[in-house]
């Protein structure tokens, strides 16, 4: 009952916007709303906003007008596929790193002191000044034979987005145990070890599936911003500027790889909620005796 | 044979801020025979969960010292020598009932097919056989409450530390468990520190009934009970005169004069 209720209000909202954007282009001015020269609400033109029919009929017509060019969709789903697997590299690094620093940090009150503010002060270096760095580092990087590749900078600024909430939220998911159960594994005379495994990450688990979704969701915004930044081709971001070009032409076009990027991103929400349905006997509560 | 817990004048001073302090227990002696059910009864404050917390280690006497089978207090938590439960069960709910019994014997390497067993064991003395694999959201305070003594007995320990265990349950529900835990005390044979601020259920229960006064927490009286050996308790005991005489003392023990001297000789 409550499930196709959810579905349905899904559904409703994602409709209600499409039914906005189809009235405010049919009823707004056509050059927008103009105050002090300002423009606070767009034109309602066909090269600014484009009808929705435009840009779901523009996904199944080629990508350009040169023989054998595939259809759109099918150029945006090849990019999407390349973001989303950067992307979840740059989540599972992302997770480690959280996870292990939400660790020390539980086990050293020091490291504690010593770490957060880092953690927090790390995100506040702009993404768009960080990019090049690491590209610039990583391209004088040898393992043996191997080099170090653009996409690798991509997904190791994604992950540089994802391991904040995971860090932060794992560290409140480790102290969450009441006082109750953790005298009762001194009870045991068990270490901290066995304590961490038994009691402290279970305990962490509701903490942690919602830093997992955020993390997730900065994956995806991390890859798409570090793609456009480094300059990586394959993937949405890159595709996102160059369609951006065709649109005074081709105004259905760029919104092709905008869509990419929504689906990466429910993508990534699908999945963590399918690691959340996994562990779900770890998020129930306990009733007070 | 060594006592189950000797406590030698034991006290317990909590710093607070600014250079003061509050003197939680003072110059505590108190000896419990293996196999004796012992309660600590008091106003709140008293110290009584304190003195509790001494003899399982997680906090440690500011002076005095404290035995358990002749070790000393840590030695006796590291070789597993007490359970506990506490007012809340604290049963991890990530846990079926089975796991959660089987929590201290899985930490001390226990095998699986020994773990199941014992838990079985368990589970059928405290009447749960048929909630084996639910969840602790899906039971009662007083299963969970069971549960958690269950899980406390695991190990089959001469000594039980019991902070109180039926606090938080309805009157009635209370005394069926005061009657369970009698009759596990009967059948395991394991000496009991018992804390509680109910008089008829220390009295119920107890083979002696130690008598707290607070600030600073000092043992005012102790009171023995003798209404026989846990074995020949029943639910009929409540109306026995017996039990409403050692009532009367306990309660004249609490509100009794505040005395300037410590009462307690026979401790001694």
């Amino acid at each position: 009952m409550t499930r196709t209720r959810g579905i349905l209000l899904g559904v409703v909202g994602v409709v209600l916007l499409g039914v906005l954007w189809e009235a405010y282009k049919a009823l707004g001015p056509a050059n927008g709303f103009v105050i002090n020269g300002l423009t606070v609400l767009p034109r309602t033109n066909d090269l600014a906003m484009p009808h929705l029919v435009t840009m779901f009929t523009r996904l199944f017509e080629p990508v350009t007008s040169a023989p054998g060019s595939p259809a759109l969709w099918s150029a945006v789903v090849q990019a999407a596929g390349f973001s989303l697997g950067i992307a979840a590299v740059g989540w599972i690094i992302g997770v480690v790193v959280g996870m292990l620093l939400a660790v020390l940090m539980q086990r050293f009150r020091t490291a504690e002191s010593a770490l957060l503010p880092w953690v927090v002060l790390s995100q506040t270096v702009p993404l768009i000044a960080l990019a090049p760095l690491v590209a610039g580092i990583g391209a004088q990087l040898r393992f043996g034979e191997a080099r170090w590749q653009d996409w690798m900078s991509v997904a190791l600024i994604a992950s540089y987005l994802a391991f904040f909430p995971v860090s932060v939220g794992a560290l409140r998911g480790l102290e969450s145990p009441d006082r109750a159960h953790v005298e009762l594994m001194r009870t045991y005379a068990v270490g901290w070890w066995k304590t961490l495994i038994t009691l402290r990450i279970p305990a962490s688990i509701p903490y942690l599936l919602p830093a997992l979704r955020l993390a997730a969701a900065n994956a995806v915004i991390g890859t798409v911003v570090a793609e456009v930044s480094i300059g990586l081709r394959g993937g949405v971001g890159r595709m996102m500027i160059e369609y951006a070009s065709a649109s005074s032409g081709d105004p259905g076009k760029p919104w092709a790889p905008i869509f990419g990027a929504v689906v990466i991103g429910l993508i990534a929400a699908g999945l963590v909620a399918a690691i959340g349905l996994g562990l779900r006997k770890y998020r129930q509560g306990e009733v007070p005796a | 044979m060594s006592n189950a817990v000797t406590v030698n004048a034991a006290s317990k001073i909590f710093p607070l801020a600014r250079g003061k302090s509050v003197v939680a227990l003072e110059e505590i002696d108190l000896a419990v025979a293996p196999g004796e059910f012992v309660s600590l009864i008091g106003p709140s404050g008293c110290g009584k969960s304190t003195l509790l917390r001494l003899i399982a280690d997680l906090d440690q006497p500011t002076s005095g010292s404290i035995e358990v089978f002749g070790k000393t207090a840590r030695q006796a938590r590291i070789d597993q020598d007490y359970g506990i439960a506490f007012q809340q069960a604290g049963l991890l709910p990530w846990r079926s009932v089975t796991g959660n019994i089987e929590l201290p014997l899985e930490l001390h390497g226990v095998g699986k097919t020994a773990r199941r067993a014992r838990a079985a064991e368990l589970l059928a003395l405290v009447g749960l056989s048929d909630f084996a694999d639910r969840y602790p959201d899906q039971l009662s305070g007083g299963m969970q409450q069971r549960v958690a003594i269950a899980r406390s007995l695991a190990e089959s320990p001469e000594l039980l530390l019991m902070d109180e265990p039926f606090g938080a349950l309805d009157e009635m529900t209370r005394e069926r468990m005061q009657d369970e835990l009698v009759r596990l005390c009967a059948e395991t044979g394991a000496a009991v520190v018992f804390v509680t601020h109910s008089i008829p259920e220390a009295v119920f229960l107890s083979d002696r009934v130690v008598v707290i006064s607070p600030r600073p927490g000092r043992i005012r009286e102790i009171v023995p009970v003798g209404l026989g050996s846990a074995g020949n308790r029943e639910e009929g005991l409540r109306e026995a005169s017996g039990f409403f005489a050692a009532v009367s003392a306990v309660r004249e023990a609490l509100h009794g004069a505040p005395t300037a001297e410590v009462r307690g000789g026979e401790t001694r």
